[in-house]
């Protein structure tokens, strides 16, 4: 599979979920494990370019895939628009919630440059936050808009 | 919360995968979008000796909508028939469905098949097949068979398939002109499943009396429930209010014991049922006024 455009190999337990398998295997610890059934969107990844739940899907689904994760959205030492809105609107607390959040609204914004506001509750609603108040989280959504129209 | 150990296999074609299923009877699982297997396995509520991944197989993956039929491949993404503009153009009604399903992170991975063949009695797909007149096309060791939605949901998790047999596609036909649709639920929260829910059709003759109705209510029984006598106290009738209210209580007294669960008990789904069917009834009524 293709991780952030990088390629890897490897033998693994047919059990081993496609979360485990990027923390523990690859060392990727940027996804985040919560609930482990698919509710909270913490482990959400891009693969093939559509948000889905790297906890409920295993590594040999991922055979072959592409996949991207938050480790794959800055530029080097140039945060990606999402992550500075975020930021600047104090789009996040304690963190953990974050990376799945920034996953799916990437791939919101990779579909549409200008989404509705259903279209953004409907893709932040798969995430849960237990810090922030997802306010903030919507308004960083905007935000992102507006720098990804203007960059 | 770890999955059991397991042996895996990824067949490329049917042939191959109702061999494995064959070979492997009772033990092994089909494998498609994995939202609902996979929970299980981390739960250690299945503990199936083998995974028949359906991935690789050519030709589950594809949506032909027409004006009669909407007709989808099992491993079909239920996010990709959501998005697709023939389906919402062709059947609202099933656009509306989909979207009701757990989140867009699920639905990006969750199959139409995967869904129909588990069967959760609180899910969309299965009310939808049951109030559409759905048929389902199935393969298996003695080769093809179709099976009406009538016949396909037994009991709560449990279909008309075989073991060995693989759910290859659905066909939903579409509704009829002058036909208004409501889906509605109420769930714990957004992306929950229902506690309960309810899908109605309603036709309207140029005299504007009801001519045509079907009502299936989810999540209060171990299947999706068809309210047959309340679908017969509707026809003849104006499409107006008491109406509706007098075939929501026929709904919601017929259904055998809902489920009672920490979520809701048997009474709240019961009145639940009650509530939705009249409001749905109204929606339905409605859009076929404006059809
Ligand atoms: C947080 C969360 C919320 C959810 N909320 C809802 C909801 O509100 N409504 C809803 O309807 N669903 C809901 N689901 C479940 C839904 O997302 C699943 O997509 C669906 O139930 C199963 O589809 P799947 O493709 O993932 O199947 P899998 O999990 O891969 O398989 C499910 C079962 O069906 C069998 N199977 C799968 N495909 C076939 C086939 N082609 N032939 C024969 N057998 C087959 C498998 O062996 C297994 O037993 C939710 C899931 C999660 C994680
Ligand atoms: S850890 Fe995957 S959705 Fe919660
Ligand atoms: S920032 Fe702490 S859970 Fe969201």
């Amino acid at each position: 599979m293709t991780v952030n455009g990088e390629r890897h190999e490897a033998d693994v337990e047919p059990r081993t979920t496609l979360v485990d398998f990027l923390r523990g295997t690859l060392g990727l610890t940027g996804t985040h494990v919560g609930c482990e059934h698919g509710v909270c969107g913490a482990c959400t990844v891009l693969w093939n370019g559509k948000a889905v739940r790297s906890c409920i899907m295993l590594a040999v689904q991922a055979d072959g895939a592409e996949l991207k994760t938050v480790e794959g959205l800055a530029d080097g030492p140039t945060l990606h628009p999402i992550q500075r809105a975020f930021l600047e609107k104090h789009g996040l607390q304690c963190g953990f919630c974050t990376p799945g959040f920034m996953i799916s609204v990437y791939e919101l914004l990779s579909r549409t440059s200008t989404p509705t506001d259903e279209e953004i509750t409907d893709t932040l609603g798969g995430h849960i936050c237990r810090c922030t108040g997802y306010q903030s989280i919507v308004e960083a959504v905007h935000v992102a808009v507006e720098k990804m129209r203007t960059k | 919360m770890k999955p059991p150990v397991f042996d895996y296999a990824a067949p490329v074609s049917l042939a191959e995968a109702t061999d494995l299923l064959v070979r492997h009877e009772g033990d092994a699982k089909v494998l498609s979008g994995g939202q609902s297997l996979v929970p299980l396995l981390n739960m250690r509520l299945a503990r199936p000796a083998i995974l028949v991944d359906l991935a690789r197989i050519p030709d589950l993956d594809w949506v032909r909508a027409d004006d009669e039929t909407v007709a989808i491949g099992a491993m079909t993404r239920q996010r990709t028939v959501e998005l697709s503009r023939e389906v919402q153009a062709r059947h609202p009604l099933l656009h509306a469905g989909l979207q009701l399903i757990a989140h867009p992170q699920n639905r990006n991975q969750g199959t139409v098949g995967g869904s129909l063949a588990h069967a959760d009695p609180a899910a969309e797909l299965p009310a939808l097949a049951l109030a559409l007149d759905a048929t389902f096309d199935a393969v298996g060791p003695g080769g093809a068979r179709s099976v009406a939605a009538a016949d396909f949901f037994l009991t709560y998790l449990t279909t008309a398939l075989a073991p060995t047999e693989i759910l290859t596609a659905v066909r939903f036909p579409t509704l009829a002109r002058r036909t208004g649709w409501s889906i509605i639920e109420v769930a714990r929260r957004h992306g929950d499943f229902a506690l309960a829910g309810v899908v109605a059709s309603v036709g309207l003759a140029t005299d504007g009396a009801i001519d045509r109705a079907r009502l299936v209510l989810f999540g209060v029984g171990a299947t999706p429930v068809r309210a047959a006598a309340a679908e017969g106290l509707l026809v003849g009738q104006r499409a107006e209010a008491a109406v509706f209210a007098r075939a929501g209580a026929r709904a919601a007294g017929d259904l055998e014991e809902p489920l009672t669960d920490v979520h809701a008990s048997a009474d709240y789904r019961r009145d639940l049922a009650r509530v939705l069917v009249g409001r749905a009834l109204a929606e339905a009524a409605a859009r076929a006024r404006a059809a």
